[in-house]
């Protein structure tokens, strides 16, 4: 219990200085980027150079950079996160009911590629150089190199137009009026071509992990010693080597957790799934910065707690974790 | 009844289109409950020879010569027919499982016991293998545990299944010399108990007298010499066994018999 | 000589090689074979592909040349692939060199800012910087850079940490050179290797984040993209897949040839180490 806190108070610890960097961050491509707030503003609503004036003043967009850092970050603190012009709306509220959505993609694209690569990973590291071992690793290495948005129109042309297995789009079939686990079931029909998609392309990269992991522990004394213990091989491959080769996918699962955020977003667009991902790019279409911006900072603390929930994860997996610095 | 037969043992490794011839010719036997010390420098073959006792040499690797087991009617199974104990105990135990767990799998695959009876026999040989509090040490992990303690397990897990032989690959040289002294008495105690046959490995000729009825010299892959522990010590046969103890009277001095001292002495043989 | 001898034998390498090369001979021959403007119009509009040899992949909604589109195509991508990918080899490696050599506070805040560029998700930054900045394949390469130098960073912080307490790192200091004239000149070089080793990687990464931005309608808009080809043909999806299809094809088998390619390079000189 104590080793789960201390590694809570060291990711925080991090965390802190790291948001501060990425705040600032998206205060300075606020401040490239052309027009300001009020700009967009009256662009949508309409108003005259007094009412413009006016906004400025009042949003002290006609103050120094150094004043105006301050007053975001103050606004951040109160977790205020501005208006979005396209939405006519706060920007954190227009967050807030789409981040569901892909937790939902993100959530059910990471349990996929994980349990499914590591099996694969196991299935080929179990018996290292046969032919499945040479087939997966290539197959795997073949399937990293498709694009998870090429592959979402390969796999809608084929299971959508051709076969009309599944819906290409949305989240839920609209106003079906449909509740509980019928309303479930539909989500998760409409969600199978996107999290198949987005997962396949981590599919490969856990599988090649954990082929990769496995190689080396099988080189490891402790696993000889298992075999001269006469441990039969499938126990041995199960409970010591592929149990040791799943660690380093563990710490991978935090590593990916932003690279997956940022892959949702072609998938959600190619899927017109309403999550996180689709607003980005209905803010780039719609040029709206601080929109974009924030949910760079959200995504930016969503990874943080993902990441800090790996850690724990790692913790309660690996009992070397905390033991050597119990004194920090 | 004799446990083991070796009759023209010859194993040639092959690495990079290379091939390493690493044991020639070895003739050896092994008595049931007989103590034999197998001696020699690094690349003489000693490990090389308890590794093919238990086939565990690399695919591909060329062997001649026979091993049997003729108190046996089938063939040897690693863990119920023969123990081992490896040099680094810190490597020859899963580091992210429990203590308990790594013994209690070597009782559960070779006297089919249920995993509640195995944890039982665990805790057992724990306080065999003279562990303090064995009931809280099966639940910790390696890391938790000193080298000596990590090494006590090693041999819990190699007894587990009840083996006739044990084989002690170098099992003291990772540790000092105090815990070396303990680990010794602990397993010239255990096969007396079972009855165990105790193949020895070692490049200590000396450490090797303390515990073997017998010793066997192997050097660059044949086996030179083998006599009675006694004979062997006093009157060696070969020159390199001379050499050999030579070697060793010069650089320790904490045995009792040589108290000479001095560069002089590093000549000297037993009294 | 062993390791390319190494490399050349093992299948994948020689696949990936093969891939590269055909793609590269595309790319660069794209001007001869399709000496007008690929984004012009070349015949009629929804040709299928196989119908006229003239136009062997057939036409898009707008009647522009597939083919034309897809070996025009392959010079974005190789070009924006390898560029972003040396700048962000480049910086990274300057960065890492920077912190593990310094040191201190430097070094901690170094690590800070990488780590703030690995939190942030790559593709969103590279969307916002692109957004920000408007579209171009300048502004394409150095995105793609932003979000793929910490790898690099990382990797030659800990060697420069494990090179730095050399003994040639010590005479250099005795001698008195400046201490940025060592880490640039003596320390930098030799944490290169694992570094470059990211290279395949990092270009692959590189190309298919290219590949997602021009999909979104953020390439180059003066030049073909395979992106903006695949996200073209999305609007016909259902009547002429193909559209959407051939050049992902492209696509998959540059980025599969840099991965074998890579891959084999490093096996190659891994086992040339193993035997030395």
């Amino acid at each position: 219990m104590t080793r789960t806190l201390l590694l809570i108070r060291r990711r925080l610890v991090t965390s802190i200085p790291v948001m501060i960097i990425v705040i600032i961050g998206t205060f300075l491509l606020l401040e490239a980027a052309p027009g300001d707030a009020v700009d967009a503003y009256v662009v949508s609503t309409g108003g005259d150079a007094g009412l413009i004036e006016a906004l400025r003043q009042r949003w002290g967009l006609d103050q120094s950079p150094m004043t105006r850092l301050a007053t975001y970050v103050w606004a951040l603190l109160h977790l205020d996160l501005g208006y979005s012009v396209t939405f006519s709306r706060p920007i954190l509220d227009v967050i807030l009911e789409r981040l569901p959505n892909t937790l939902l993609l993100m959530g059910s694209a990471t349990a996929l590629s994980f349990g499914l690569g590591s099996l694969l990973g196991v299935a080929a590291g179990a018996h290292p150089g046969s032919f499945r071992d040479r087939f997966l690793s290539i197959g795997s290495l073949a399937l990293y190199a498709v694009p998870g948005f090429w592959l979402g129109l390969v796999l809608t042309v084929i299971f959508s137009v051709q076969l009309r297995w599944f819906p290409s789009s949305g989240i839920e079939t609209i106003a079906s009026g449909k509740s509980g686990i019928a309303r479930a079931l539909d989500i998760a029909n409409h969600l199978v071509l996107p999290v198949a998609a987005l997962g396949f392309i981590y599919l490969a990269l856990y599988l090649r992990m954990m082929r990769a992991g496995m190689a080396e522990v099988w080189r490891l004394d402790f696993v000889l010693a298992a075999k001269v213990r006469g441990i039969s091989r499938r126990r041995i491959v199960l409970r010591h080597v592929a149990r040791n080769a799943l660690l380093p996918l563990i710490t991978m699962l935090g590593l990916q957790s932003a690279s997956m955020l940022g892959g949702s977003v072609v998938i959600e667009t190619v899927f017109s799934v309403p999550g996180l991902g689709r607003l980005a790019q209905e803010a780039v279409a719609g040029r709206d910065t601080p929109l974009l911006l924030g949910i760079i900072l959200v995504s930016a603390v969503l990874v943080i707690v993902i990441n800090l929930i790996v850690d724990i994860l790692y913790g309660v997996l690996d009992p070397r974790v905390g033991s050597g610095e119990a004194a920090t | 009844m004799r446990k083991l037969a070796i009759r023209g043992l010859g194993v040639t490794y092959r690495r990079d289109a290379e091939e390493i011839t690493a044991l020639t010719g070895v003739d050896l036997d092994l008595e049931d409950g007989e103590r034999l010390a197998i001696i020699g420098e690094s690349g003489s073959g000693k490990s090389t020879l308890a590794r093919a006792i238990c086939g565990l040499l690399p695919a591909g690797t060329q062997i001649v010569g026979s091993i049997d087991w003729p108190s046996l009617r089938r063939a040897p199974v690693n863990g119920r027919d023969v123990g081992y104990v490896f040099q680094d105990p810190s490597a020859s135990l899963d580091p992210v499982m429990t203590i308990g767990k790594q013994i209690a799998e070597v009782a559960r695959t070779h006297r089919g016991a249920t995993w509640q009876q195995s944890f039982a026999l665990a805790e057992e040989l724990a306080g065999r293998v003279r562990l303090p509090d064995p009931a809280s040490i099966l639940k910790a992990f390696p890391h938790q545990l000193s080298g000596g303690q990590k090494q006590r397990i090693a041999i819990a897990a190699a007894i587990a299944g009840k083996p006739g032989l044990l084989i002690a690959d170098e099992a003291t040289s990772a540790l000092d010399t105090i815990v070396q002294a303990e680990i010794m008495a602990l397993v010239k105690q255990l096969v007396a108990e079972d009855g165990m046959s105790l193949l020895f490995i070692s490049h200590d000729i000396a450490l090797a007298s303390q515990i073997a009825d017998r010793i066997a010299v192997f050097r660059d892959g044949r086996l030179i010499e083998v006599g009675p522990a006694e004979s062997l010590l006093t009157a060696p046969r070969t020159p390199y066994t001379r050499l050999l103890l030579d070697a060793h009277l010069g650089l320790d001095t904490t045995k009792p018999w040589h108290s000479g001292g001095g560069a002089a002495s590093a000549r000297a043989g037993p009294p | 000589m062993i390791a390319v001898h190494r490399f050349l034998r093992s299948p994948e390498g020689l696949a990936g090689a093969g891939l590269l090369l055909i793609f590269a001979i595309l790319a660069l021959s794209a001007p001869f074979f399709f000496p007008r403007d690929p984004l012009s119009i070349a015949g009629p509009a929804l040709i299928g592909p196989f119908q006229d040899w003239s136009l062997p992949l057939g036409t898009d909604r707008l009647g522009r040349d597939v083919l034309a589109g897809i070996l025009h195509g392959a010079r974005t991508s190789l070009t924006v692939g390898i560029a972003a990918a040396a700048a962000a080899i480049a910086f990274g490696a300057i960065v890492g060199t920077l912190a593990g050599f310094a040191g201190g506070l430097m070094d901690e805040a170094l690590m800070r800012i990488t780590e703030a560029f690995q939190t942030v998700p790559g593709f969103l930054l590279a969307l916002a910087f692109v957004s920000v900045v408007g579209p171009s394949l300048a502004a394409v390469v150095i995105a793609i850079a932003l979000a793929a130098w910490t790898g690099p960073a990382r990797v030659a912080r800990a060697e420069v940490l494990s090179i730095r307490e050399r003994d040639y790192v010590a005479s250099a200091r005795v001698a008195g050179m400046h201490p940025l004239a060592i880490a640039f000149r003596e320390v930098l070089p030799n944490a290169l290797p694992p570094v470059l080793a990211l290279s395949s990687v990092i270009v692959a990464q590189a190309i298919l984040i290219e590949a997602a931005l021009s999909f979104l309608g953020l390439g180059d808009p003066n030049r073909v993209t395979w992106g903006g080809m695949i996200a073209e043909g999305r609007a016909v999806l259902r009547s002429a897949p193909y559209l959407s299809i051939f050049p992902g094809i492209a696509l998959v088998l540059t980025v599969l040839g840099v991965y074998l390619a890579g891959e084999a390079t490093v096996e190659a000189s891994a086992v040339r180490k193993g035997i030395a």
